[in-house]
């Protein structure tokens, strides 16, 4: 098997985070997808260090997770407040600034 | 289990066989993320293509990278995500309704061109690498070499992402905090009399007044005959578990009768 295929894995699932991220309404599920985009730049990220031999590759996928843990706890409190305010998590009912 | 991920070489069997039993069965379980209506399947598919990509770092000779991943993502993350979901409703699922025209098609055509180009770049760049594999470096041991260049290289960068880490937690501590007032009983007796009308000056109606049907879900009759919307909880009332006043409104014909 070929090593690149990894980051065919990698480029497939980020994609399929994207089309998530646009297409769903609950945000919930579109910050899900978002998670999903992160884990597929990890997995490229753990890939690359494999192939060039190297542990940085590793380091930064270290420091993606960490920051993704602070983006869902931040985004999380965020999506509750929404739900506070609009007694609604999809999207769409967050348009204030439209009326 | 140290060693054991160390000699996996760049294209042995085992690992292809371990690919291809995964790799298709994350795809579907993202796609299937896409697709499913309850915002908590989702989580459980998600779930699923972790604890894939988890084993693939430790199959990569990623060991730390996959312990964290198991404990950190589909333990820590997963968890604060169905833990939102209950406190926001389980059935909260997706309106199907378009805001933008056409937004959904072009938005899924975009991604395709995305990941099309995406692949194609992918194919030209790495394909038929030799794969230089990480048995050198992680010779001493994958934690080590990882402890290794966290605590000297970049050690800056830790330092900066622990700050990081603590802001976030005290910017989701702000937002997630919300301040109860407590109206005293006169404040609350002054705005009774202070609204629009006195209909409710003595409290709200209780359920099923009047009506010929006195449970909790049927609303309260007003003197002229008709229903009550306030006597009614407004959990109910949210629930759509509310039934019609109507049927069990006292005729004219009725009352003559009694």
């Amino acid at each position: 098997m070929d090593i690149s295929n990894y980051i065919y894995l990698s480029a497939i699932l980020f994609t399929i985070g994207a089309i998530g991220v646009v297409v769903r309404r609950n945000a919930i599920v579109v910050f899900m997808c978002v998670e999903l985009m992160l884990n597929a730049a990890n997995l490229a990220f753990v890939t690359f260090s494999r192939i060039n031999g190297n542990i940085d590759g590793q380091i930064a996928s270290f420091f993606t997770m960490v920051v993704a843990a602070c983006e869902v706890v931040v985004g999380l409190a965020i999506i509750v407040t929404m739900y506070r305010s609009c007694r609604s998590a999809s999207v769409d009912d967050a348009s204030l600034l439209k009326r | 289990m140290l060693n054991m991920s160390l000699h996996v070489g760049s294209t042995h069997t085992p690992e292809a066989v371990l690919f291809w039993a995964m790799a298709p069965l994350a795809v579907l379980a993202a796609v299937g993320m896409l697709l499913v209506k309850k915002a908590v399947h989702s989580a459980l598919l998600l779930a699923w293509v972790m604890i894939t990509l988890a084993i693939f770092y430790i199959a990569q000779d990623a060991l730390f990278l996959g312990i964290v991943q198991v404990v950190v993502y589909t333990g820590a993350v997963m968890m604060l995500f169905l833990f939102i979901l209950m406190l926001v409703g389980v059935d909260s699922s997706d309106s199907l309704v378009e805001n933008i025209k056409g937004q959904r098609p072009a938005a899924i055509l975009a991604a395709l061109g995305f990941g099309g180009l995406l692949t194609s770049l992918i194919g030209r760049a790495v394909t038929h690498t030799d794969a230089v594999g990480l048995s050198l470096v992680n010779a001493n041991g994958n934690v080590q070499t990882i402890a290794q260049s966290l605590f000297t290289q970049y050690v800056w960068a830790f330092e900066v992402i622990s700050a990081l880490l603590i802001t976030a937690a005290l910017g989701a501590m702000v937002l997630a905090h919300s301040e109860r007032k407590h109206a005293s009983q006169r404040q609350l007796s002054v705005d009774r009399f202070r609204q629009g009308s006195l209909g409710a000056t003595a409290g709200l109606p209780a359920s099923g007044v009047y009506a010929r049907h006195n449970a909790v879900d049927v609303p309260a009759l007003l003197p002229d005959g008709t229903p009550a919307l306030t006597s009614i909880s407004p959990t109910l009332e949210a629930r759509g578990d509310i039934i019609a006043s109507e049927p069990f409104t006292l005729s004219a014909t009725e009352e003559e009768e009694d």
